[in-house]
């Protein structure tokens, strides 16, 4: 069996041979087609995964209240522009709605830092600890406070890299002290970076301090800014975000034909919608990229075709010298399963190079999985079978009587 | 034109029985033209010893193909009996037919049929490729059959870089590779100049000599002379079955012509 295959295989082998410009031609179809392929689901599966990254990056299934507008005697006042959203508002949805597993009230505001000549225009944000675990901030050195520190309204500040950079460039900032407007604050931490948010923005350019610190003693305020809080789960998401709807229309007396006077979202939805989108085009450029492949099967298909009718002679004599139909219709599926394993095995490599590339157009970072490798193959190999079944079929029917008098 | 190493021809005392080789019953074949039924074969019996050397004889459309491609396995009787070594071909499945003409025929054609951009060893190696022989033994086997038509300096030939008559004699190692019993050749002189003609008669009579039996289709006289018995088609029905008293030696008339080639 196996002498017989192997006899087979090398007959179909030094026919690919023998027509080498047909063969290289087939083929070349097929490196095309998967080289597209990969490239394409590479490129697509690196771009879920930045926005999936920015998802991470935005919070753990953050609900996220923000003192919003609102319509008053005709006149309408912008997103933080009201003054009704409140510590005790915060309190109160996180002790009577199910759902949440952490809250942080927020204030913020621009403000100038100093440290000695150094200083710095930058946004302040106060916090509760929980913020750090709600937007998955990590700390590079030093601590976070704690609510404790919260409670005593410390002076205490943890820094952003940008400030950072603009402050102490040249050395370590943990224990040394700035000033933050007339405010002396002791810097006890500093964030690991996050880069620049989807919009664009810095993220690393703040400085975070207790809300109580940031409202008695820079802001002057009672109101919050906004409040974040995390929900348990995904799922818990939009339950709990319209029941915190409901508790803070009554607690900010609201009629029921009067708008509400907050925003509540949650950003991460929107996120999400982004990354359905995103997989959707991957899925899409794949199809796209799958009718490459096809055409190139139909290629296959196409010369066999062309090739049993030019052999047809060939048949002829190897069927009167003993082959039978079994014998020559392997023979063809062999010729044409070689072609496409060598169309895919050469489509991997030139799709791994042209992702290289893109990699370094796009500078995204490409991953080619080796399923997505191996499916590829795979797929290129099932193309020369199936594409190669119908035309070695008809090479295996011919009459060799007819098949030897052909011209 | 030495023919060595005799033991690839299967000798004619241990291939069969006293039963003929070949033995056919009233066969007819009949083939549907549109509308019209050609009878090609009306009712031909004729029975063939092993080692007969037999030359059939014949107008075209004598008939002479069809029974040609009958006694090859290429085709099927409509009516009558084909017994090859005492085997019933008529009833056989396509696939055991395959495996007949693999191992017990050899064919050589009047246009040769080698493959083209393939060595003379390799197109002698094709019969094998089909019954599972292993690479190593068909290539010993190919290149005994290339010997013993005297071509065993030309194994890696291709047959573009071959002339007429070598190109048939690589057909006639590739007929002998399966060492069948029967050898059917096709007008094998027709596209060869009159002097490789008999040279290839030659290497007939010689492969006969040891034992093998051959039927020869052929339409010139003169060819038909080299073989021991003549039958003649005609009309679909065999006209003339003779003897011949005194076949030519090919050896003999190749003494009387001018050589040409080599």
């Amino acid at each position: 069996m196996l002498i017989y295959a192997h006899s087979i295989w090398s007959e179909a082998m030094k026919s690919l041979r023998r027509n080498r410009i047909r063969t290289v031609l087939t083929i070349l179809s097929l490196v095309v087609g998967i080289a597209a392929f990969i490239c394409v689901v590479g490129v697509g599966k690196a771009g879920s995964a930045k926005v999936e990254e920015q998802l991470q990056k935005l919070g753990d299934n953050m609900i996220w209240v923000e003192a919003g507008s609102r319509a008053t005697n005709g006149v309408r006042f912008g997103t933080r522009e009201t003054k009704s959203l409140t510590v005790d508002d915060a309190r109160a949805i996180f002790a009577e709605i199910p759902g949440l597993k952490r809250m942080s009230p927020n204030v913020d505001g621009r403000v100038q830092v100093v440290n000695g000549t150094q200083n710095w225009n930058t946004t302040y944000r106060g916090v509760a600890p929980d913020y750090f675990d709600i937007r998955r901030f990590e700390i590079q050195t030093g601590t976070i406070f704690t609510r404790d520190d919260v409670d005593r309204d410390v002076p205490v500040c943890i820094l952003g890299q940008t400030v950072v950079q603009n402050l102490f460039p040249d050395e370590d900032p943990v224990g040394k002290s700035i000033r933050v407007q007339a405010m002396p604050c002791r810097v006890i931490g500093v964030f690991q970076p996050k880069g620049a948010s989807a919009s664009g923005w810095d993220q690393d350019d703040f400085i975070a301090m207790p809300y109580t610190t940031a409202m008695k003693r820079i802001g002057g305020t009672s109101w919050l800014d906004d409040i974040f809080f995390s929900a348990t789960s995904r799922t818990a998401i939009p339950i709990a975000t319209s029941q915190a709807v409901g508790l803070l229309r009554e607690r900010h007396h609201l009629h029921p034909d009067e708008p509400d006077d907050f925003n509540i979202r949650s950003p991460e939805d929107v996120i999400r919608a982004q990354l359905q989108a995103s997989e959707l085009f991957t899925l899409l450029l794949g199809i796209t990229a799958s009718l490459a492949l096809l055409v190139g099967g139909i290629g296959i298909m196409n010369i066999m075709l062309v090739s049993v009718t030019e052999r047809t002679r060939e048949i002829g004599i190897r069927l009167a010298i003993g082959a039978t139909e079994a014998d020559i219709q392997l023979q063809f599926l062999s010729e044409a399963v070689a072609m496409s394993l060598l169309g895919g095995f050469l489509g991997v490599i030139a799709g791994i190079g042209t992702s290289a590339l893109f990699q370094n157009i796009l500078q995204w970072e490409i991953k080619l999985t080796p399923q997505l490798l191996l499916f590829s193959g795979l797929f290129a190999a099932g193309i020369g079978i199936f594409f190669g079944y119908y035309p070695s079929r008809k090479a295996s029917e011919l009459n060799p009587i007819e098949a030897l008098r052909y011209e | 034109m030495a023919i060595s190493n005799p033991t690839i021809v299967r000798s004619a005392a241990k291939s069969s029985s006293t039963a003929p080789l070949i033995e056919v019953h009233g066969v007819r074949k009949t083939y549907q033209l549109g509308e019209t039924e050609v009878h090609a074969l009306r009712g031909v019996s004729v029975s063939i010893a092993a080692g007969d050397f037999v030359a059939i004889m014949g107008a075209s459309g004598s008939g002479k193909s069809t029974f040609m491609n009958i006694l090859g396995c290429l085709d099927k009787p409509t009516a009558g009996q084909y017994l090859l070594e005492g085997i019933d071909v008529s009833g056989l499945t396509k696939k055991d037919l395959a495996r007949i003409r693999n191992q017990k025929i050899g064919f050589v054609f009047q246009s040769f049929n080698l493959l083209g951009r393939t060595t003379a060893l390799e197109n002698t190696e094709l019969p094998m490729l089909y019954s599972r022989v292993s690479k190593k033994e068909r290539e010993s086997r190919a290149r005994e059959a290339l010997a013993l038509v005297g071509l065993a300096d030309r194994a890696e030939h291709f047959p573009a870089q071959l002339s007429g008559g070598q190109q048939q004699r690589v057909a006639i190692a590739r007929a002998l590779a399966n060492q069948p019993s029967l050898l059917l050749a096709d007008e094998p002189t027709g596209n060869l100049d009159s002097r490789t003609a008999v040279e290839i008669m030659d290497i007939f009579q010689r492969l006969n000599a040891k034992g093998l039996t051959i039927v020869l289709v052929t339409h010139e006289p003169d060819i038909a002379q080299f073989a021991k018995r003549e039958i003649v088609f005609r009309d679909g029905h065999i006209k003339r079955d003779d003897v011949l008293p005194s076949p030519q030696v090919a050896s003999d008339v190749l003494k009387t012509l001018p050589t040409i080639e080599d």
